[in-house]
Parts: structure tokens; C-alpha cells; sequence
């Protein structure tokens, strides 16, 4: 009880800041907690590692900024739309890949091309301006999730998160929630006592694929451009990774703890050595601490070690 | 359409391509054959080794650097084995896959501190040589490439196949325990074989240098290709690597003869979710 | 209940199983035997699901199940454990047996309910909170018959459950799974310690190198010189007649 009070406390602080900079610090930590968490769902409770979630975060992404620009939706439409999208590649790649039997390595590898696909789809297609990207017109407003007081985006971002914990909330304590798990440990096990396999990894996906594309939707809105890189590039579907990873996969705070370790990170070496590169590369050094010593990710250091029957 | 011509010379450039492929991807099924993982690293180690032939070319030609080049990456990758990824890894898939991803990411983002991203490139003297092959026009430095590619395929095949060290990496490959039980060490093998498999890039870099860039990015471009080359090869098969590797250039040139600079580079991820959706065991590779 | 004709698999250039025929009566604890390598995890695996067999086919209850994916077949009744077990490591032994219970409800409360009164019948009532991974071997058997009797299963397939398990272990399982026929499932089981066999099975299928040799009641096969053969090598049972 008393940590949701804190946290509660923590989520909500950001209103009382006077400092823009700050505010800005706090949406861009929580929208990280938010993809980490979406990608947890399926990298983190079902156990499909994936390298390539940017294939649903570019999806959300133009499709938010096409429905604007093109045809004059808006984000308030455009989230639904991203989500059903989102969704609807995630079932379909879990779909083909799963009833194919990849998993593992293979699995990861397929996101990456899945990813690289798109993005060179993105790159080539009309539609899409190709590498030009999509410029969103700035028009401040509530119906267009444009804010000029970052506050108002930190209060979309942060109903987002709350929509993610919840749905990993969820994942913690209904049937699919225990199926998930249970193929993530052991799948021979998990069929054996009547779990589909398929159906519920692809589930996991489309749902983890939904939630991803929102995000991409708001990302157009706070920064109002997106092009191929920045909707399916690598650095975009490795940040989702990491974050859940560091934070602890497959736990309900992790990725709001690897977020905040993240982009703490990030924050201080950028005052201290102003180097492109400097942040991503300690990234993955403390990737490589964690799972060698924090398989639990820091969300796994504060958990009791279990006694011995 | 574009002429017979056209055509034809896109078909052999893949091929040279090709050829530097299936030296990259037989470092990759190495590895993949005698340790069973994935090694996300694979791309990273090659832009390592691409800058390292690319410091050195201030005093050799690459090609001159190339035994030396494959012999530094020959320690790298054994001591990046021996020290990092065996340690980490502790046997289970997935942990493995991430240490080497997360190598990867120190690497890439390292070479982004040191070098900093502008995209470097050497001249040779030879840079710009043609050499003729009947209606052909071919760069010179990609056809001597190409020749050495397929060299050090036939050497690597042949130490493997004939010395006694590479009849260990087989057995350990095929059989660990039983390797063990005659007195060979797996884990030397492990991290020999990584090394190995990284030597290879070591070559390959010196190999591209001639007539690619490098930049920090540069390993980005070359882990789909060469993970798309295995998976069609068939992964830990030799034939396969090489076969795969020309197949795989001849389509990125060809794509991008039909479909344009900017849709061809679509062809490589297809073929790829394609072999993996329908033939997963690839050209070559073992049935499941 | 459970009907096997003809089961055949083929690995490459062995015939891992051929040709064998079988039969489950309801109610009833039937074993099948046979030394290592004789076949019998193989067929359990094709009659539960978990490999396709080349020929032959496999009723339960009158249906035709073969080639059924494992889940489907858990879903209509029939559950098998396995030989090296299988905890779900991370999740506690109640978190467990409740993924059993879930295929019986969809709530997770009623499930997990359940799966506290499954496990405390099979004796695990005071780890069901402990982390299933710090069970002695002993508990991880009973934790995998738990697990799959949470199914409520009609048909329960113990593979080798009593390996590993110390005399006293070996007799409190045996009446565990008495308990558990009692109640109503019944049990095929693979197994090689013959006190076991002896105290459970009502009838014996003898497997050897993928053949069915023997069957009949565990005192008949006893004697029966095939059977002999099968575990003691060619000439044997003359021997033990000689003797």
C-alpha cells in the first residue's frame, strides 16, 4: 500500500514543477516506462524476446500522422485506429511465426526483419513521403493532444501508463495472464496441461503490438515528425528492450524502473560528457550487468531470495 | 525492362558481392554450428574490424592487411568469448542472445564516441579499375575480393575438414559430451571457434574496404544480410554459408536493378521471413 | 477408454515404435514396461500428443484423437506427466498445479482455490507458497501428478514417476495414485520399479525394442520367458530355468 502511495506521489509531482525542462524530463521517462511496459507484455511475461518492436511503433506512428495530415482525423481517432493496427501485425506475425514453431533466436531475428521491412517500406512507399517523412502541423489544442504547457502531455503520457500497468496488472492475475507465463517457462509443460500455445503467444503479441502502436500515435503528437528511422529504426526497438530488460522483464514495476535508470543515464551524461553515444553504450554495458548478475533485472535485486524447501 | 546486358552485369556484381557475404556468413554459421547461439554481434565485429583495416590502411593496402587484420580479430572475438559471452551466458538461449546483443550496443555506440558517424572511405590505387570479361566491365577490387572471398572458403573448409584441431571443433559441434569423454575441452573449442568465426570478419573487412564506407552504422546494415545468408544456407552448414551468400547478393542486385535503390534493399528481409516461415532449416541445414 | 492400434514412428532409419497395439480400460491402472529404449515414452509422447505418429491410431473414449496437438488432448481428458520433471521454475508450487486448474475455470480465484485443495490432498499442502524450483525431487514428482490431476483429467499417463524415489517415497506414491484411481481417473503408467508395478497395475504391457512382447497381469509376465529375454539378454530365461 504504502509503495503505490509513493509512486502515486512520484507520478504525480511532475504538475507541481515549475520548470518546463523538468516536465519535459518526466514525459519522455514515463513515455519510455509506457514502451517498455507494452513490450514487457510479450518480451517480459510471455518470454518473446523481440528485437523489433519499432515494426509496431512506426505503424501507430504513421498511421496517426497520415490520418492527420491526409485525411484531417484526429489523435483522439487516430489512437484507436493505431491500436487495432498495431494489433492486427501483431497477430498476424505471431500467426505465421509461431504456427511455424520459431521461437528463440529465430523469433528475435524474424522481428528484426519485420522491422527492416516496414522501415524500407516506409522509406520507398508514396504514402509515407518516403525518407522525407511526415511533417504534423503544429496546432496547440486539447483535440490534438498538442499541449503548450508539457504538463498536458505529461498527463497523456501518464494515463497511457497507467493503461499499460494495468494491462500488465492484468497479465498478473487472470488465466491468460498464468497461461502466458506458464509457456514462458515451460512450454512442454504448459500444452501438456491443456495451454495453446499459439493461440496465446500470438494473443500476447497483437496485444503487446497494440498497446506499442498507441505510443506511436502520441509520439507524433509531442514531436510532430516522423520518418523511417525514427518510426521502425533499431535504436527505437532496442530502447523498448532495454528498458524492460534492466527494469526486469516479465515484472510489473520493472520498466518503470529501468526507465527511470535509463534516462537517468541519459540525462546526467549528457551534462557531463556531451557525446552522441556515450548514453546507449552504458546502456548496454548495464545490459550486460544485469543479465550476468541481475537475471531479475533491478526489479529482481529487491526481491527476497526464495528459501530452500 | 532493361537489357540482357544490364541484366547479366547485376547477376555477376551480386555475385562478387556475394562472394564477401559467404565469407561474413561462414564466420556466423561457425559460430552458430559449433556453439549454438546466435551472435548478434556478428555485424558490430565487422565494423570493428572495418575501422581497425581502415586505421591500418594509413600503412597497408587492405588487402596486405588482411592475414594481420584476421589474426587481431582472431583475439578479439576469442577473448570477447572467453571473457564476456561465455561468462554471461551460462548456457540458456536467451541470456546469450542478449550478451550478445548487448555487445553489440556497447560496440556500436563505442565506435560512435571514438569516430564519431561520419562515414570514412579509402582509396586504393586500384579504386577505380576496371577489369573486362567479355561484354563485362568489372571493378577490379571487387573481383580480387570475390577471388580471395572464395579462397579463404576453401581454406577454412579444408582446415576444418583435415587438421586435427578442426576435426575437434566438428566433434564438439556434433557431440559435445562424447568430444569431452576423448579428452577434448569444450570450452577451449567454444571460444576457439568464436574466434575463428570472428577471424573471418577480420578478412571480410579488409576485403570490403577497398570499395565500401565504414561508419559506426556500418554493422547495421550487414547483420540482416549475413543472419538472411545462414538461415537460407541452413545454419552451421559451410555449402549452405557460401551458397546463401551469392544467392543473397545476386537478389540485393537484382532487386535493386527491378525495384529501385530504395524497395530493392526489401528484398533481403523477405527472402528472409520467408526461408524462416516455410523452409526454416534452409538450403542445407538439418531437418528438425 | 483408450484404445491403440498399430502406433508406428520412425526416427530417420529406426523404428522407435511399431506397430503396437494397446488397450485402457476405465477405472482400471494399467503399466506398460520394458527396458530403455524399448519405446515407451515414445508412444507415450504420440498418444498424448506431443509427436505424430507415421501409422497407426489412437481412441479415447471412442474418438479418434491421433495427431490431436497435446493441448486439445489435455483439454478432452487425457494428461501426462513427464519423466524428468517439469516444474514452471519461477512461479510458486500453488501458481503451479493452478495452471492445471485452469483449464477447468476461468477464474483465477476458483482456480487457485482448487489448486490449493489438489495440492494439500497430494501432500504439498505446506509448499504451496514455497517457490516450486526448491522442491526435492520427491515433490516435484508429486508437484507434476498434482499439476496435471487439477486438469481433472479422466485419463492420467505417469511417466516413470517413481524414478529416482527412495523405498518410503516410492510407497507413498503408490498410494497416492491409488487414492487417485479411487477417486476416478484412471492410469496408464510407464515404469520400472517393479514393487510399484507389482502393488498397482491391474494388467501389463511388456515393450521391447519398439514391439509389444508380453501382456497380461504383472505375475504373468513376470514369468513369462520373453519377458525375461527382454530385460536379461538372449538365452536367459533358460538360464533361470536350468538354475
Amino acid at each position: 500500500m504504502k509503495v503505490y502511495l509513493a509512486v502515486a506521489i512520484a507520478a504525480l509531482s511532475p504538475f507541481a514543477l515549475g520548470s518546463q525542462f523538468l516536465v519535459n524530463l518526466a514525459v519522455l521517462t514515463a513515455f519510455s516506462a509506457y514502451l517498455g511496459q507494452a513490450w514487457n507484455i510479450a518480451g517480459g511475461f510471455g518470454g518473446l524476446t523481440s528485437f523489433g518492436h519499432a515494426v509496431f511503433f512506426g505503424t501507430g506512428a504513421y498511421l496517426g500522422a497520415i490520418l492527420q495530415t491526409r485525411f484531417g482525423l484526429n489523435p483522439w481517432l487516430g489512437l484507436p485506429a493505431a491500436a487495432a493496427a498495431g494489433g492486427l501485425v501483431g497477430f498476424v506475425l505471431g500467426a505465421a511465426v509461431f504456427r511455424a514453431g520459431l521461437r528463440g533466436s529465430y523469433f528475435a531475428l524474424v522481428t528484426l526483419a519485420a522491422a527492416e521491412t516496414f522501415r524500407v517500406l516506409a522509406n520507398s512507399l508514396e504514402i509515407t513521403r518516403g525518407g522525407l517523412g511526415i511533417l504534423v502541423p503544429g496546432a496547440p489544442g486539447f483535440w490534438n493532444f498538442q499541449f503548450l504547457d508539457r504538463r498536458g502531455s505529461y498527463a497523456v503520457v501518464l494515463a497511457l501508463l497507467v493503461l499499460a500497468m494495468a494491462c500488465a496488472a492484468w497479465l498478473g492475475r487472470s488465466r491468460f495472464g498464468a497461461r502466458l507465463i506458464a509457456l514462458r517457462e515451460n512450454e512442454d509443460a504448459a500444452a501438456a496441461l491443456g495451454v495453446d500455445l499459439v493461440r496465446t503467444k500470438t494473443l500476447a503479441l497483437a496485444l503487446s503490438g497494440a498497446l506499442t502502436a498507441m505510443g506511436g500515435v502520441i509520439y507524433v503528437q509531442m514531436f510532430l515528425y516522423v520518418d523511417p528511422t525514427i518510426a521502425f529504426g533499431v535504436e527505437r526497438s532496442l530502447e523498448m528492450l532495454l528498458v524492460a530488460m534492466v527494469g526486469g522483464a516479465g515484472t510489473l514495476w520493472g520498466p518503470l524502473l529501468g526507465a527511470v535508470v535509463l534516462h537517468g543515464i541519459a540525462d546526467s551524461t549528457r551534462v557531463l560528457i556531451d557525446k552522441p553515444g556515450i548514453a546507449p553504450m552504458l546502456y548496454g554495458v548495464l545490459l550486460l550487468v544485469v543479465i550476468a548478475f541481475l537475471p531479475g533485472g533491478i526489479a529482481g535485486a529487491f526481491r527476497a531470495k526464495p528459501a530452500r524447501a | 525492362m532493361p537489357s540482357a546486358d544490364i541484366v547479366i552485369a547485376a547477376l555477376v556484381n551480386g555475385l562478387l558481392t556475394g562472394g564477401v557475404y559467404a565469407l561474413i556468413a561462414l564466420g556466423l554459421t561457425l559460430i552458430y554450428g559449433v556453439l549454438h547461439i546466435v551472435n548478434f554481434a556478428h555485424g558490430s565485429l565487422l565494423m570493428v574490424a572495418m575501422y581497425g583495416a581502415w586505421i591500418l590502411s594509413a600503412w597497408m593496402d587492405p588487402y596486405v592487411a588482411l592475414p594481420l587484420m584476421a589474426a587481431v580479430m582472431f583475439v578479439v572475438g576469442w577473448a570477447l568469448y572467453a571473457g564476456v559471452i561465455g561468462r554471461i551466458g551460462r548456457g540458456d538461449d536467451r541470456t546469450i542472445l542478449l550478451a550478445t546483443l548487448g555487445v553489440a550496443v556497447v560496440l556500436d555506440n563505442l565506435a560512435l564516441v571514438v569516430f564519431t558517424g561520419d562515414t570514412r572511405t579509402i582509396e586504393t590505387p586500384y579504386s577505380f579499375d576496371m577489369i573486362e570479361l567479355g561484354p563485362l566491365l568489372l571493378s577490379t577490387p571487387r573481383v580480387i575480393s570475390f577471388g580471395v572471398a572464395m579462397l579463404l572458403a576453401c581454406a577454412l573448409w579444408a582446415f576444418m575438414a583435415l587438421t586435427d584441431t578442426g576435426r575437434a571443433i566438428r566433434a564438439v559441434a556434433k557431440e559435445k559430451e562424447g568430444a569431452r569423454l576423448v579428452g577434448i575441452r569444450p570450452a577451449r573449442i567454444f571460444a576457439l571457434s568464436y574466434g575463428i568465426g570472428i577471424a573471418c570478419l577480420g578478412a571480410a573487412a579488409c576485403l570490403l574496404l577497398p570499395t565500401f564506407y565504414v561508419s559506426p552504422q556500418v554493422g547495421n546494415v550487414f547483420v540482416l544480410v549475413s543472419f538472411t545468408v545462414v538461415v537460407l544456407g541452413g545454419m552451421g552448414s559451410f555449402p549452405g554459408a557460401v551458397l546463401g551468400g551469392l544467392i543473397i547478393g545476386v537478389t540485393e542486385s537484382l532487386g535493386g536493378l527491378f525495384l529501385g535503390e530504395s524497395l530493392g534493399q526489401i528484398g533481403i528481409s523477405l527472402v528472409f521471413i520467408a526461408v524462416l516461415l516455410f523452409r526454416p532449416a534452409g538450403l542445407f541445414g538439418a531437418r528438425a | 477408454m483408450l484404445e491403440v492400434r498399430g502406433l508406428t514412428k520412425r526416427f530417420g532409419g529406426l523404428k522407435a515404435v511399431d506397430g503396437l497395439d494397446l488397450d485402457v480400460a476405465a477405472g482400471s491402472i494399467t503399466a506398460l514396461l520394458g527396458p530403455n529404449g524399448a519405446g515407451k515414452t515414445t508412444s507415450f509422447a504420440m498418444v498424448a500428443g506431443f509427436i505424430r505418429p507415421d501409422a497407426g491410431t489412437v481412441r479415447f473414449d471412442g474418438a479418434d484423437i491421433t495427431g490431436w496437438r497435446a493441448d486439445r488432448i489435455a483439454a478432452a481428458g487425457m494428461v501426462r506427466t513427464f519423466q524428468i520433471t517439469q516444474p514452471f521454475a519461477g512461479l510458486s508450487v500453488a501458481e503451479n498445479i493452478r495452471v492445471g486448474a485452469f483449464l477447468r475455470t476461468g477464474d483465477p480465484d476458483a482456480a487457485m482455490a482448487a489448486a490449493r485443495e489438489t495440492g494439500t490432498r497430494l501432500g504439498l499442502g505446506a509448499f504451496l507458497d514455497r517457490p516450486a524450483s526448491a522442491l526435492t525431487v520427491a515433490g516435484r514428482k508429486r508437484l507434476e501428478v498434482a499439476r496435471a490431476l487439477a486438469t481433472a483429467p479422466r485419463l492420467l499417463l505417469l511417466d516413470e514417476v517413481m524414478a529416482g524415489l527412495n523405498p518410503t517415497e516410492v510407497a507413498e506414491i503408490v498410494s497416492m495414485i491409488r487414492a487417485v484411481r479411487d477417486a476416478g481417473v484412471t492410469i496408464l503408467l510407464i515404469e520400472h520399479v517393479m514393487d510399484a508395478v507389482i502393488a498397482l497395475a491391474e494388467r501389463v504391457y511388456v515393450m521391447a525394442q519398439g514391439r509389444r512382447i508380453a501382456t497380461g497381469t504383472p505375475r504373468e509376465i513376470a514369468g513369462d520367458p520373453a519377458v525375461i529375454e527382454a530385460y536379461l539378454g538372449p538365452g536367459a530365461a533358460r538360464r533361470m530355468a536350468d538354475a
